[in-house]
């Protein structure tokens, strides 16, 4: 008796812990604060789960530790009884767990449907994501807006979201609004969020997609419906004309040094490639390189410095002329050129 | 006859290296198996130590992106192909005849080539770190990531390959033991009287024989798209990638229950010794064991959950995973219902099997929660996944295989592992692998994604990442500890006796170390634990003369298959065909004749050496 009383509070205090207690809710990719519905669907759930399996972790190790302890070997002890087994109870141990199991596989079903599609008649709208190694484009179908590496999104719309890859396997994961769906070449799967609150939620590929797979992030910015208005206008509108002297020697480098080969801006009809992140609002996002910089000028002209610095294997280190071939190789005066036009594409 | 017989004669009563090169005896093939794997359980500790130190720490420059894809990649092949997977084949080999009664496995030859061909496909499996490009896919290696055009390097086709003669192995090994177990009982031992580690290696061995095959499948699409450009996997020709996926699965899955099945046989074994008690519900200990053998085939889909399925197939794997639940649990209380009443002895090998029951608890609590379709869509790929893995695996497979080798050490060697030192062992051994594994639920609920080589500081998970890298090291000396009891009491340790720990099943009957035919005289069973049963209960256990009635000349006459180095030529003509593939086809063309040839020749060895008769 004396050794059961000693087991006991440690025991209930390191379970405290043992729970949720090392997490950090307000860590930016926390699942444990949920900032819209299907989150928060999928947060209940958990919540549900968790203590089912606490109570049954307490009661079966203490039955383990308690039995261990009664039944340890006394010195000179003879042969125990030597029981079988018990009928009545296997059955009982086997009927209750199950009869526990059935009751859980209800809500699981009700939110797994709940999750695949918002309720009908919910206020919706569609964008369009493809996942690249090592970065997303977006595209609103509605609107025609066309970007990268960050979504916005009104506050209490639901957002269905179509997802295709162009290479290999993604996985499409805001820890804070949605669990995650894999983004599949060849397919299109969707998911849904909405965000409840205004504010900027982290996401990240969550499938292994090769080296820089780690660096593979972007944001969701969630705003007021008429500020989402105003972005999307601002979008709509050709890049701004260089106005300096250095944006405009660094519009003539960014077709010049063939930057123009894998990157798009609307307005600048030789810049039309698709191989790399849509640049027309570049400086109008939060971040660059897929969520990983800040967009900050020393970012954006260390990244265009070199790129492998940050994201290992990338695509426009891999194949950039301006990288490959010493021909169109970067200088000092062009590396300030470039950030300059770079943050001048408001 | 005669002189085929003449050409192909069987070497006679080699020694030293070549003793164990023609072995066909199936302890020194546990042997074998057992030392090769501990070997590859350091390799692969060794890897996630690098990792760990890695991710110790936000943008740790210890590795390289690329080398640390190799890393987390190598880790789980080796640790699931070439140390736990051959561990289990190391006790099914040192444990099954003895336990059944029987003299060896009922196809010597086959067992010893399934040894060596596991030793190439590990080799080959291993190549890659010795050329510089080892396969960096992860383990589940998903299309078309894998693909020649995004992996040019010869990592993938080492993986195809490796996987592939590791295939051939564990399927003859499996075929053997379900022969050697369906057909080579003592009399008297009726299935229901099999001792439940016998039963667990059948189910074990049955998942083998169907589930290899079907990774097998998608290994050679993938080696015929990368070699020959075909289009299994190719999306730009109409392919569809989840095929790989479900194929994967559809082996992955089953492969998990290949890795515990063998761990819970060997803790249904320990727990009865060492409480004195028989295993409480035999029958449904047994049942739910074919149960879960069943059910692992309907559950695949639980590591697909957010592949896009659609609702339907998500709600149907989520209520079977769950389910599968039920026949675990109840091995779980009737393991716990063994120990109650009993008289339980707390020496180190029943202190890994109530450690296996704890860590398995944690482990398959968190399994019930990713059953949870659409939570785990939150969970799937975080390091909260990696925390549920490690303590089924490292918490439930390899603390039991921990148990079986104090457990049954003395029984191969005549000697007793050190209590004391095993103690440390185990006690570090908890504390390190609660370290290292359980913060990583914590991880996982902030958001941290598996296999990312690193990340960035502000995210609030350095602390934790400290903190499970101080607990991998702290497992990493507990390994180390074992590794100095194991040599040391090889040498040095107490003389066991025949029958250290009041065993219940027949090898207890026989001399530690066993003679090489075993059974003197192949025992007669009237019951289960009929070891046991003679000893203390009825005395009608087992008619046959037990431990001190041997005698080391006696079975004199006992007929043993005589040694073959076939098996060794015929697996190096297909280690030599496998790295063929790889290189260059007329290598592979010789491997595969090396092979037709030593297939040949076995088939027309005589049974015996000349000079036995
Ligand atoms: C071979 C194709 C290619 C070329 C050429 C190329 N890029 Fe890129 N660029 C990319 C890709 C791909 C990305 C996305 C990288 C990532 O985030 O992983 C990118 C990203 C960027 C970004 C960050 C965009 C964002 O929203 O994250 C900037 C800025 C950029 N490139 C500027 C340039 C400049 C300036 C040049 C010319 C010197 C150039 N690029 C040449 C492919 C290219
Ligand atoms: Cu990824
Ligand atoms: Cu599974």
């Amino acid at each position: 008796m004396m050794k059961r009383s000693l087991f006991k509070s440690p025991a209930i205090a390191i379970l405290g812990l043992l729970l949720a207690g090392g997490c950090n809710p307000d860590n930016p990719q926390s699942i444990l604060v949920a900032s819209g519905p299907v989150a928060q669907r999928q947060l209940d759930l958990f919540n549900l789960l968790l203590w089912a399996v606490t109570i049954i972790f307490v009661l079966v190790c203490g039955w383990l530790v308690y039995t261990v302890i009664r039944y340890r070997r006394k010195p000179g002890q003879g042969i125990p009884e030597q029981v079988h087994g018990n009928t009545k109870l296997e059955i009982t141990w086997t009927v209750i767990p199950a009869l526990l199991l059935a009751a859980v596989a209800v809500p699981t079903v009700a939110a797994q449907f709940y999750i695949t599609e918002p309720p009908a008649g919910s206020d919706q709208m569609r964008i369009e994501v493809t996942g690249h190694q090592w970065w997303w484009s977006v595209v609103y179908p509605d609107s025609g807006v066309v970007t990268a590496n960050e979504i916005r999104v009104p506050v209490g719309k639901a957002v269905v979201v179509d997802l295709t890859a162009e290479d290999v396997i993604h996985s499409f994961w805001i820890p804070k609004l949605a669990g995650k769906i894999d983004v599949v070449p060849g397919k299109t799967t969707s998911m849904w969020f909405q965000a409840d609150e205004p504010g900027e939620y982290l996401g990240q590929c969550a499938e292994f997609c090769g080296e820089s797979h780690a660096w593979m992030k972007f944001r969701v910015i969630a705003q007021s419906p008429e500020e989402y208005e105003a972005w999307t206008q601002a979008q709509l509108a050709d890049a701004p004309q260089p106005a300096t002297e250095a944006e405009t020697t660094g519009a003539q480098l960014f077709i010049t040094k063939a930057c123009i080969a894998c990157h798009k801006i609307e307005g600048v009809p030789a810049a039309a490639g698709v191989i790399g992140p849509n640049l027309t609002h570049v400086a109008s996002r939060t971040a660059i390189a897929a969520g990983v910089l800040d967009n900050t000028e020393e970012n954006v002209r260390a990244w265009i410095k070199d790129p492998s610095e940050f994201k290992p294997g990338n695509i426009m280190n891999r194949d950039g002329l301006a990288y490959t071939n010493p021909q169109f190789a970067l200088n000092e005066d062009d590396l300030n050129n470039l950030t300059a036009y770079i943050l001048s594409l408001k | 006859m005669a002189t085929i017989a003449g050409v192909f004669s069987r070497p006679t009563r080699p020694t030293g290296i070549w003793a164990w090169i023609s072995t066909v005896d199936h302890k020194k093939i546990g042997a074998l198996y057992g030392v090769t794997a501990f070997v590859f359980f350091l390799v692969g500790g060794l890897e996630a130590l690098i990792m760990r130190l890695q991710l110790a720490r936000a943008e740790h420059g210890i590795v390289s992106a690329e080398v640390f894809s190799q890393l987390f990649t190598m880790h789980a092949l080796t640790m699931i192909f070439l140390a736990i997977m051959p561990l289990s084949a190391a006790f099914f080999n040192l444990v099954v005849p003895l336990m059944i009664g029987a003299r060896d496995v009922a196809f010597p030859r086959l067992n010893a080539f399934s040894y060596w061909v596991f030793l190439l496909g590990a080799f080959i499996l291993q190549t890659g770190w010795i050329v510089g490009s080892s396969p960096n896919t992860g383990w589940f290696a998903y299309a078309p990531l894998t693909a020649e055009s995004f992996n040019p390097s010869k990592g993938m086709d080492f993986y195809v390959v490796g996987l592939g003669v590791l295939g051939v192995s564990s399927v003859a090994a499996a075929l053997n033991f379900i022969i050697t177990i369906i057909n080579m009982r003592a009399p008297g031992m009726t299935l229901m009287r099999l001792p439940v580690f016998i039963w667990m290696t059948l189910v074990t061995s049955f998942l083998l024989v169907t589930a290899m095959p079907v990774i097998t499948v998608g290994l050679i699409e993938l080696y015929m798209d990368r070699t020959f450009g075909m289009n299994f996997f190719n999306v730009d020709a109409g392919a569809d990638v989840i095929l790989w996926q479900h194929l994967f699965w559809v082996f992955g899955h089953p492969e998990v229950y290949i890795l515990i099945l063998p761990a819970m046989g060997i803790i249904s074994e320990v727990l009865p010794t060492f409480s004195r008690k028989p295993l409480y519900g035999y029958p449904v200990v047994v049942l739910s064991g074919i149960t879960i053998g069943f059910m692992g085939w309907a559950v695949w889909s639980h590591h697909m959950f957010t592949v896009g399925l659609g609702p339907i197939a998500n709600s149907v794997f989520a209520i079977t995973t769950m389910f599968i639940a039920v026949p675990t649990g109840i091995k779980i209380f009737n393991w716990i219902g063994t120990l109650w009443g009993g008289s339980v002895d707390l020496k180190t090998a029943p202190l890994f099997a109530i450690g296996f029951i704890f860590l398995f608890i944690v482990g398959g609590l968190s399994g019930v929660m990713h059953a949870i379709s659409p939570s785990d869509a939150q969970q799937q790929d975080t390091y909260f996944i990696v925390a549920h893995i490690h303590y089924v695996l490292f918490g439930g497979s390899i603390m039991a295989v921990f148990a079986g080798i104090y457990y049954w050490f003395p029984k191969a060697t005549g000697r007793l592992l050190s209590e004391r030192v095993g103690k440390w062992h185990f006690w570090l051994t908890m504390l390190g692998m609660n370290l290292a594994f359980y913060p990583m639920h914590f991880l996982g609920l902030d958001g941290m994604v598996r296999r990312n080589y690193t990340y960035p500081e502000g995210m609030g998970w350095d602390f934790w990442n400290m903190v499970s890298t101080i607990g991998a090291f702290i497992l990493g000396f507990a390994t180390l500890i074992f590794v100095h009891n194991f040599f040391r009491s090889l040498r040095k340790g107490e003389i066991s006796g025949d029958d250290p720990w009041d065993g219940r099943t027949l090898e207890w009957s026989i001399p530690s170390p066993p003679p090489e035919y075993n059974f003197a005289v192949i025992p007669t069973v009237h019951g289960r634990d009929a070891f046991w049963e003679q000893k203390h209960g009825s005395g009608h256990g087992v008619h046959a003369p037990a431990g001190g009635a041997y005698d080391h000349d006696e079975g004199h006459g006992i007929h043993m298959p005589s040694p073959s180095i076939l098996p060794l030529i015929t697996s190096l003509g297909l280690g030599i065909a496998g790295y063929g593939l790889v290189y260059s086809f007329p290598v592979a063309i010789l491997g595969a004749a090396i092979t037709m040839f030593g297939t040949y020749a076995w088939s027309m060895e005589p049974a015996t050496a000349p000079d036995e008769h």
